[in-house]
């Protein structure tokens, strides 16, 4: 087994691992754009990715990108055009997957980028961009964040994103047309959701967690589910794939 | 007829204290930081900013003291996550309070969508349940009449004027722009005064040569502004990759009010105009930005 990897490289290949070949990925900035160009250039070839900013590509990005609007993600791409392009296809049920980050989520997958705290002595965040649209609308959606307790609460401050709201069959009453949360990635775990009640279940543990860690940094009574696994550390290959787009790791964070 | 007229006299002429402009509306590129920065010189004060993710250029506007309102999706720095000067601005108003209307990406696109069509708003099935909807009482619910199924109208947005960089555009305005153009096009046909800021001034035929590149027709057009490097350190497509150093730079000095304010003093205020921003950034800076290969399009032919 490969420990020579950070905590965000691990992130990246399980990201990656959501991705189906053939699927249309609405891509996130950071990690997911990463995990994109994995998948694309692993078990994913036929994945095509949507950008928010216009820009649909069939091919991993030609080098590093710091955002999705960089030279290296428009030089071949399939189509370059407008956002409510982009986000159209996406409202009529033509993306499966979406990607996006969080300050703080709650424990059915709702999601805060906007305010932390009361009103009137919040601390502000920057804000929404499309990720609402991406959890309103794509067929499924994925969140990557860092697994600390001020992070996961009971409940989020502020619904930047709908995840399964309230639980059950909360979306469908709510008229949201996306499928909402199937996973979330932390620093700590893998998780997915209860298919009745769309409670957040941990479902893999990574190497270097352990459950104890992973409820002293959740502000609710975790379930775990069934068949509680290890979630698989990212292979020799994946590795190599994600250090060739992040060389330096700008994302991915320092290595020993 | 030439709408050609030079940065600084475009601004003063159709952006005045009090305006809602829209900027930074491809998102990460072709963000009009030249004309930012000559409103920050020019010294303009309570205006609205409009865009989807404007990047720092906002941070700049704000940090400077030229905003009173930001109407938009995302507010800071796109490379680094938080935007300083936008929350020093909304937690303890300095350098002065600034009102926020929370949009998503796709509610910006929809709400200039709406005034460039003329339809006092357009449905989306984004939002719902959302505390954006909730907090934002200008965003609406209701059943669709056709299906009863439950939509969000977002009502149409005409900002004073747009002000967008393109790689090229002729006299007229009539202007091309590549890779991808985010809600360019949607400010562009919502706004009551257009500004384009271009790289490269081109004669007529040029944008003739290729009409389906075109991002706006000039007659929608107010003035046209000449200014390579205009979008710097934004991407052009073509002509120069995004200085990420720049957005670092911004990162550690906009920790404080005081910091911020020195860093525009440096960068923005001193160089005098946008020739000296350019000449400040020096020429080996500039050559390392250059496109390494060219990418040429294959012709098409619009024979008949």
């Amino acid at each position: 087994m490969n420990r020579d990897y950070t905590p965000a490289e691990l992130m990246v290949a399980a990201a990656a691992r959501e991705i189906r070949d053939g699927e249309v990925v609405f891509v996130g900035m950071r990690l997911p754009l990463l995990a994109f160009c994995l998948a694309r250039s692993t078990h994913a070839p036929t994945a095509v990715g949507l950008f928010e900013n216009g820009v649909i590509r069939d091919s991993p990005a030609l080098s590093f990108l710091v955002t999705m609007s960089d030279g290296p993600n428009v030089t071949g791409a399939v189509w370059c055009t407008e956002m409510r392009e982009v986000m159209g296809l996406m409202q009529a049920g033509r993306v499966t997957l979406g990607f996006i980050g969080g300050a703080q989520v709650d424990r059915f997958g709702n999601l805060n980028t906007t305010y932390v705290g009361r009103p009137g002595q919040a601390v502000r965040l920057p804000g929404s961009g499309g990720a609402p649209d991406i959890a309103s609308l794509a067929r499924r959606h994925v969140v990557i964040m860092a697994h600390e307790r001020r992070r996961f609460v009971e409940r989020v401050d502020y619904v930047t994103s709908p995840g399964h709201g309230t639980g059950g069959d909360w979306r469908q009453r709510t008229g949201l047309p996306g499928g909402g949360p199937s996973a979330v990635i932390t620093t700590l775990g893998l998780f997915r959701f209860d298919p009745t009640t769309r409670e957040m279940v941990l479902a893999t543990i990574h190497p270097a967690a352990t459950i104890g860690e992973i409820r002293a940094e959740t502000g609710w009574t975790l379930r775990l589910a069934d068949g509680l696994g290890e979630t698989p550390p990212p292979t020799a290959q994946e590795l190599a794939m994600i250090r060739r787009f992040d060389p330096d790791g700008f994302w991915t964070g320092a290595r020993r | 007829m030439s709408k050609v007229a030079p940065l600084g006299e475009a601004l003063r002429r159709h952006v005045p204290d009090g305006a809602s402009v829209a900027m930074g509306t491809a998102l990460e590129c072709l963000i009009p930081f030249a004309a930012a920065h000559e409103l920050i010189r020019q010294g303009r004060r309570d205006l609205t900013l409009v865009g989807p993710i404007s990047d720092i250029c906002f941070e700049h506007l704000i940090a400077a003291g030229c905003v009173r309102k930001v109407v938009a999706a995302w507010v800071g720095n796109v490379q680094h996550g938080a935007g300083y000067a936008f929350r020093r601005a909304l937690e303890q108003g300095v350098p002065h309070s600034l009102e926020i209307e929370d949009h998503s990406n796709f509610s910006i696109a929809l709400a200039l969508e709406a005034a460039g069509q003329g339809v006092p708003y357009l449905p989306t099935r984004s939002l719902l349940g959302t505390d954006l909807l909730a907090r934002n009482p200008r965003l609406r619910t209701a059943p669709c009449p056709f299906t009863g199924i439950p939509l969000v109208l977002v009502p149409a947005l005409a900002p004073d004027v747009a002000i967008l960089h393109v790689q090229r555009a002729d006299p007229e305005g009539n202007c091309h722009a590549w890779g991808p153009t985010g809600i360019s096009a949607a400010a562009g046909k919502a706004a009551r005064t257009v500004i384009i800021v271009a790289e490269e001034l081109v004669e007529p035929a040029v944008i003739r040569s290729d009409p389906n590149r075109t991002l706006l027709p000039g007659f929608r057009v107010t003035a046209v502004v000449h200014q390579p490097l205009g979008a710097h350190p934004s991407p052009v497509q073509g002509h120069y990759n995004r200085d990420h150093a720049m957005y670092a730079d911004w990162h550690a000095h906009s920790t404080t009010a005081e910091s911020a304010v020195a860093w525009l003093d440096e960068w923005v205020r001193d160089p005098g105009d946008h020739i000296g921003y350019v000449a400040k950034l020096g020429r080996g800076r500039l050559d390392r930005l250059r496109p390494r290969t060219r990418q040429l399009a294959a012709p098409v032919d619009y024979g008949c």
